[in-house]
């Protein structure tokens, strides 16, 4: 790949704050002057040090762990190719918005290079600099000026964006009498119509109503497929894998991961707890047994039967348990729980596939699968609980609680019970139901 | 239409190191902004106000009636002549212009904190928006002059020609300050405070309510590094028609040129760390 194909390319970016000098810092100039004159150089050192990091020997800082240090950003390096998507998730306190204003040249990188082919624009925020007692048309100009476009720029994209916006009515009144609704639509109108080579958002799609944001999202996806590169920074993990392909995953200020925006997903959502999706136990000794019966493993699959952590909504996803049975003559009842984040049981499911149902067992290994078919589960992490009981008399054989946990995904789009709804949607199942609907001509 | 790899600007960002002179190409850029907020500060000023754009002259009026009568009438202060009402005018407006665009410009980070930590244009626009904005007021506080020079039967004479050296020179002042003040604002809110009451100060030393003659001689040059003195005596030279007084002035221009460029060389120094002190 050339040169020419990055858009921005970061290599080595630390971001570095000094903390803990509390009890000697002063906000008032007045103590501090008092503090200079009873010992100026250790005072001006001081001071200078709140910014100046050249003393600091990275590799003994990063040792040391020096309390009155923090690394927002640590050798944060990745690349972004011109056109692309990209994603940027990770948890609060992960460097997201440090990198971004980095990126956006708000603040300085303590080390480390970055090199940015074409005009950036950001998206921090939405309005920025609007004055209320300006009016709509006057703070339209002023966020568009701000916002990085020239006054030619807005002139000849004032009729689109004022349309976009919806306001035309009001653009002459001050937009302290508009309501908090209206001045969003006017902030993201001017937003939506930068057209720069690239285009840093956060986190800004959380405002508006569900029309308009629906408004917004079709409008970045336009941009996208312009062959502008993107970078957006949201918690919205359906946001995310619906616009990027690709994405990073920054974890205490570094890069944990690069990959597909789906599999840098499933990470982040997996990095939560601490249960993986598969158990296994490689000796009969540590395996949860029964007289009858003995789990050997335990595991989450995708439609396809490959192990997974992280399923889509939209996809039929596989609870695999591999068991031996080492006594014959019994039958026996497998049977899962799962669980939801909350605690609720989503539900419970036994075993009724006819070939073994209600027959007694020879002995040998079986590997069991239940299937929940596409569009039930409710997006979120799961937990499932395995358990097999013999019959009569019921003897449970074992019986792991929570023994394993995956992630559900939900994109939403086409052939998901979500479809075009961004919105919030509670619920401990997600099923895409069918609708039926008489419709009588009015008059 | 996607631009030919030849006109993408490409743009290096790493840490900032020592000196960084101003980037005057950057700024040219971003003109059109300089522009909007400069009319943003001027319409929102007088917004909602009855009188509007006569609030520009009221305070500076109000001022120049109170030193005649005190110091003029009642202190008899000398004035070389000239009628006092006249002598103190030609000084007040030049001195409230100064005033309140240095007071603007150094809160200018800390009025704009907002803007300052999301989204970024040239800091710098920030404290040099109200030297701008603040000519809008002078320019009719000059009027106001006019009709009063007019009224003293004041002859124009071709000093009138250097009064844009002086315009200059009365906007680098609080320029240079500006800058300086609104770095340490950022960090130090002392500066709010010691503003005004340095300000009420300062009055007294430059030529507003005393002619510049009253300082004894062996003192005259030390007296005129304040470069308000020779913003106040250019003025009073041009607009009045009297022969330039460069001993007053020449310091002066120095001492402006020295703030300007300090101002400049350590706003952009602290720039780095604007957003990290908020």
């Amino acid at each position: 790949m050339s040169a020419a194909d990055i858009a921005i390319r970061i290599e080595g970016v630390s971001k570095v704050y000094r903390i803990g000098l509390k009890q000697q810092r002063h906000d008032s100039l007045a103590r501090t002057m008092m503090d200079f004159v009873r010992s100026p150089v250790a005072n001006y050192r001081k001071y200078r040090s709140l910014y100046n990091f050249n003393d600091i020997d990275v590799a003994a800082a990063a040792r040391e762990r020096r309390p009155d240090i923090i690394w927002a950003l640590s050798d944060v390096a990745f690349e972004v190719r011109q056109g692309e998507a990209l994603g940027i998730i990770g948890r609060n306190g992960a460097g997201k918005s440090t990198l971004l204003k980095i990126l956006t040249r708000i603040i300085a990188p303590t080390r480390g290079r970055i090199e940015i082919r074409g005009r950036v624009s950001a998206l921090l925020e939405v309005g920025t600099g609007f004055h209320h007692e300006l009016t709509g048309r006057e703070n339209i100009y002023l966020n568009g000026t701000i916002l990085g476009m020239t006054k030619r720029e807005i002139d000849r994209k004032f009729d689109e964006i004022v349309d976009f916006s919806g306001m035309e009515k009001f653009l002459d009144t001050p937009i302290k009498r508009y309501s908090s609704g209206m001045t969003v639509r006017l902030a993201f109108a001017v937003a939506a119509h930068l057209d720069p080579e690239i285009l840093i958002i956060d986190e800004v799609l959380a405002v508006g109503d569900a029309a308009f944001q629906r408004k917004c999202i079709g409008k970045l996806q336009d941009v996208g497929k312009h062959g502008r590169t993107v970078l957006f920074v949201s918690h919205n993990m359906a946001a995310v894998t619906s616009l990027c392909k690709r994405a990073v995953l920054l974890n205490e200020g570094r890069v944990a991961m690069v990959g597909s925006a789906h599999d840098i997903v499933g990470a982040y959502l997996n990095s939560g707890s601490n249960m993986g999706a598969a158990r296994e136990w490689t000796d009969a000794e540590s395996a949860p047994s029964g007289d009858v019966a003995h789990l050997r493993s335990i595991r989450v699959v995708s439609e396809h039967g490959h192990p997974a952590d992280t399923v889509d909504v939209k996809t039929t996803v596989g609870l695999e348990m591999v068991y031996d049975v080492t006594e014959p003559g019994h039958v026996l009842l497998p049977h899962y729980y799962v669980f939801n984040e909350d605690g609720t049981t989503v539900f419970g499911t036994l075993d009724q596939d006819p070939r073994w149902y209600r027959q007694p067992r020879p002995i040998g290994r079986y590997k069991s699968i239940a299937w929940i078919p596409a569009n039930t589960l409710s997006d979120g992490t799961l937990f499932v609980t395995c358990s097999l009981i013999t019959r009569s008399p019921d003897t449970v054989q074992f019986d792991e609680n929570q023994i394993i946990a995956f992630r559900v995904v939900d994109a939403g789009g086409e052939g998901t019970a979500r479809g075009d709804w961004t919105g919030k949607m509670a619920g401990v199942v997600r099923p895409l139901l069918d609708w039926t609907t008489d419709y009588t001509p009015g008059r | 239409m996607k631009p030919s790899p030849n006109d993408i600007p490409v743009s290096v960002i790493t840490p900032p190191k020592g000196f960084e002179a101003i980037d005057f190409a950057e700024l040219r850029r971003y003109r059109d902004l300089f522009y909007f907020l400069v009319l943003r500060d001027v319409k929102v000023l007088y917004a909602q106000t009855i009188l509007g754009f006569a609030w520009a002259i009221l305070n500076p009026v109000i001022q120049i009636i109170l030193f005649t009568v005190i110091f003029g009438k009642i202190a008899r202060m000398p004035t070389d002549g000239i009628p006092y009402f006249l002598f103190t005018a030609v000084a007040i407006i030049p001195w409230t212009y100064m005033t309140e665009s240095m007071t603007q410009s150094s809160q200018s980070l800390v009025s704009g904190q907002h803007m300052l930590g999301k989204i970024y244009f040239p800091r710098v626009i920030y404290p040099l928006t109200p030297i701008v904005s603040k000519l809008v007021d002078f320019a009719i506080s000059l009027l106001l002059l006019l009709a009063i020079m007019l009224y003293y039967r004041v002859a124009p004479t071709w000093n009138l020609l250097l009064l844009p050296l002086f315009v200059i020179m009365m906007m680098s002042v609080p320029a240079g300050i500006g800058m300086w003040l609104a770095a340490l604002a950022i960090r130090y809110r002392d500066v709010k405070f010691a503003m005004s009451f340095i300000i009420r100060m300062l009055i007294y030393t430059a030529p507003i309510v005393y002619s510049a003659s009253s300082i004894p001689d062996a003192y005259r040059v030390l007296y005129s590094i304040n470069p308000i003195v020779g913003v106040i005596e250019g003025f009073r030279a041009c607009l009045l028609g009297l022969s330039i007084p460069w001993i007053y002035i020449l310091p002066g221009i120095v001492t402006a040129v020295i703030l300007l460029t300090s101002g400049a060389v350590y706003f952009r120094r602290m720039e780095r760390i604007f957003v990290d002190v908020i």
